[in-house]
């Protein structure tokens, strides 16, 4: 029985070990890790912002839930949607009529055979090793066209449960799919926590996008890593909506390690009571010819607080990159906040590289303007917030999950913005 | 009359053959035109400042009034207080606004009661599509007047018939609020708006400035068109030129935040001829 560090001892002492099979070097890395290191504090700067010491004071556990209704869960009406409940799969809640080409196992079945996930260290993905529940591993067979998404959907059911879960994306070389995931709490579910990792690997001139919608309660945890490796020639997206959620943490690292490939990293969040949303992102450029585009905004309501630390890394030799960042806020409320950090680390000479980040109000003269043209000022405001963040959600080419989207913003934020409008 | 040049100047200033004066003369016979608004000593500061003192002005429905003045005699800020902008305070006087308290409505209220300011610098609203929000505009003073919400055919015909009036691109009514408009689509984009929300009341911020002559003709004919006897338009106006186009029936003159002159188009001639100088030696004496 190994000791685990003080204030990690409370938090995970109700938990059991994983089942899933694990190489024996990776589960004693991150068991290893998670004996040493302390959940981080704020005196760590990558967690400068955003505090996890209530983690600690909370009594986790973990069951399979009982959820009976996912209606409002189902971001796209697709038939190959798998359902996880507090990291347990629900084969009576799921839909499995898989794509030709595609292969989705559960890790339960499949195991895990290697990682790219970073353990060492890092505190939440060592926890997500050794204690994982379930998740799913989704490959898309070399050459194979996925005109249907492919959905999967985490839900958090009950209080003080704590999911570890995992999904595995393989996207094969010539391939083309969409996976969409939605991360629910149901309603009432307190103090809740998802810790997730996903491991992303993009073949050869393979286009994947990701469409991630969060969307738990604002008693819930969340944090998650995204590791994605590009191979050349592919163009992989991701676009990352978060609407609700307590504390959320999403890790997004992407190495691209072959020449020729696009990256679009698209996030927005839009926070009101107590939220607080801290986007992380280090996109690495190791090799020449490639480009990325980042695009984040969010609007931040009432006491909500956000986080937007962006890297990009251009390494040595990496010539010849176009890489673009963006970080945009505005806040609706006086006791909102944002700590916004774009940063550039170039090594390579030859590169074109930008990074903007801008934090402001609304425009008090555009909100003069529509309000002279008869608009009250809640309807100028919900225009020009809309118009704001719907500059991200276009990117979405699914339109199922842009619907999907707007539908929340309107459930939520009483935003009556269909997407019809602003085409 | 007899100088048949073509021209829309000449055409349209064939209107001064029948002056507004004579149609109310007419008006014995038992119809009244009734005061559009009517402002009495109005005295408004920004930031501690005076910039109005003791302004009085009434327009009458069917009326087109000039105000002209130099820089910083207060034409903007007459136009800014009356659409509502906050960060005038008014001290002094009231404003009648058809037969209810201007001052006593918040901006929207006064769009909705039939009030349209063309600004200035018309702002540029990046994501926000013109017939978007002039659609929401338009739903929101129908719900204020208690009507049903305008169907999307009626609209779209709407649209399609105003923004030909101002020779609007109809893909420039859909776009973004003005953004990547060049001076002279910004103020057609005002003219079209206002087209659209059909106002009681007109002002025409300096709809002029920076349109070179084609672009003048095209605002000033849309202007025009909507003139009707129950409507009234306050043009402010640094020159005169666009008086040639849309003749008003009052030339006033504001010097240092009040009205020190009232007369006819021919003032405005006068005042492009002779500047300001002159009213400045008439106050003195």
């Amino acid at each position: 029985m190994s000791m685990i560090a003080e204030n990690k001892k409370e938090f995970i002492s109700r938990l059991s070990k994983t089942s899933i099979s694990i190489p024996e070097e990776l589960k004693s890395l991150a068991e290893a890790t998670l004996e040493k290191t302390d959940l981080p504090t704020t005196r760590n700067e990558h967690w400068k912002y955003t505090r996890v010491a209530k983690l600690s004071k909370i009594d986790f556990k973990n069951s399979d839930g009982n959820v009976q209704n996912i209606e409002d869960f189902i971001i796209d009406p697709t038939k190959a949607t798998f359902v996880f409940v507090n990291g347990h799969y629900s084969t009576e809640l799921s839909s499995t009529e898989i794509p030709e080409g595609v292969t989705v196992e559960l890790l339960s079945d499949s195991g895990i055979k290697s990682s790219i996930i970073k353990n060492e260290g890092e505190v939440f993905n060592a926890l997500n090793t050794t204690h994982l529940i379930d998740g799913a591993s989704i490959t898309i067979a070399n050459k194979a066209q996925i005109e249907t998404p492919i959905q999967v959907i985490h839900i958090l059911d009950g209080n003080e449960q704590l999911s570890n879960f995992k999904t595995v994306i393989n996207a094969g070389a010539f391939s083309k799919a969409n996976i969409v995931e939605g991360f629910f709490a149901t309603e009432g579910s307190e103090k809740s926590f998802a810790n997730v990792t996903a491991e992303i690997k993009v073949g050869a001139n393979a286009f994947l996008t990701i469409d991630k919608v969060q969307f738990e309660n604002e008693a819930s945890f969340h944090i998650s890593t995204e590791q994605v490796e590009q191979d050349k020639d592919s163009t992989f997206t991701i676009n990352t909506i978060t609407l609700n959620g307590g504390l959320v943490r999403n890790n997004l690292n992407v190495d691209v390690i072959g020449e020729n490939c696009t990256t679009h990293l698209n996030g927005a969040y839009i926070l009101k009571g107590k939220q607080h949303v801290d986007n992380h992102s280090i996109m690495d450029h190791k090799v020449p010819n490639c480009e990325s585009h980042e695009l984040y905004k969010g609007v931040m309501d009432e006491n909500s607080t956000a986080v937007f630390n962006g890297k990009v890394y251009v390494r040595k030799d990496a010539q010849k990159i176009n890489a673009f960042q963006s970080n945009r806020n505005v806040l609706l409320s006086d006791s909102a906040a944002v700590n916004s950090k774009p940063e550039l680390e170039i090594y390579a000479d030859d590169v074109k590289c930008s990074h903007g980040s801008t934090t402001g109000q609304l425009d008090d003269d555009a909100i003069f303007y529509l309000r002279a043209r008869g608009l009250s000022r809640r309807a100028a405001t919900q225009l020009l917030v809309s118009a704001f963040i719907t500059e991200v959600i276009d990117h979405i080419e699914n339109e199922n999950v842009r619907a999907f989207t707007f539908n929340l913003l309107k459930n939520r934020y009483g935003w009556d913005v269909t997407p019809e409008d602003f085409h | 009359m007899g100088n048949l040049d073509g021209s829309t100047q000449r055409v349209i200033s064939l209107k001064l053959d029948f002056p507004n004066d004579q149609i109310i003369e007419k008006s014995n016979d038992g119809y009244k035109r009734k005061t559009m608004i009517k402002i009495n000593n109005l005295h408004a500061n920004i930031e501690g400042k005076e910039i109005l003192k003791g302004l009085s002005l009434e327009v009458k429905a069917g009326e087109i009034h000039a105000i002209m003045g130099p820089n910083g005699a207060g034409k903007s800020t007459l136009a800014s207080i009356l659409a509502g902008r906050q960060e005038y305070e008014v001290t002094e006087g009231s404003v009648d606004f058809d037969g209810a308290d201007l001052l006593e409505m918040d901006t929207e209220v006064r769009a909705r009661e039939g009030l349209f300011l063309a600004f200035q610098y018309p702002v540029e609203i990046p994501g926000v599509s013109n017939v978007n929000f002039l659609r929401t505009a338009i739903n929101e003073t129908r719900e204020h007047k208690k009507e049903d919400p305008i169907s999307a055919k009626d609209f779209m015909a709407m649209v399609r018939e105003k923004s030909a009036l101002v020779e609007l691109d109809p893909k420039l009514a859909s776009r973004s609020v003005n953004e990547g408009f060049s001076g002279g689509e910004k103020k057609r984009n005002e003219i079209f708006q206002m087209a659209m929300l059909n106002p009681k009341l007109a002002i025409l911020d300096e709809t002029d400035s920076g349109l070179d002559i084609d672009a003048l003709r095209i605002v000033a004919n849309g202007v025009n068109t909507l003139k009707s006897d129950k409507n009234a338009t306050i043009v402010i106006t640094h020159y005169q030129r666009l008086l040639d186009y849309i003749i008003p029936d009052f030339v006033h003159v504001l010097y240092d935040g009040k009205i020190v002159k009232t007369g006819t188009k021919e003032l405005a001639l006068e005042l492009e001829e002779k500047g300001y100088d002159w009213i400045k030696a008439e106050l003195a004496n």
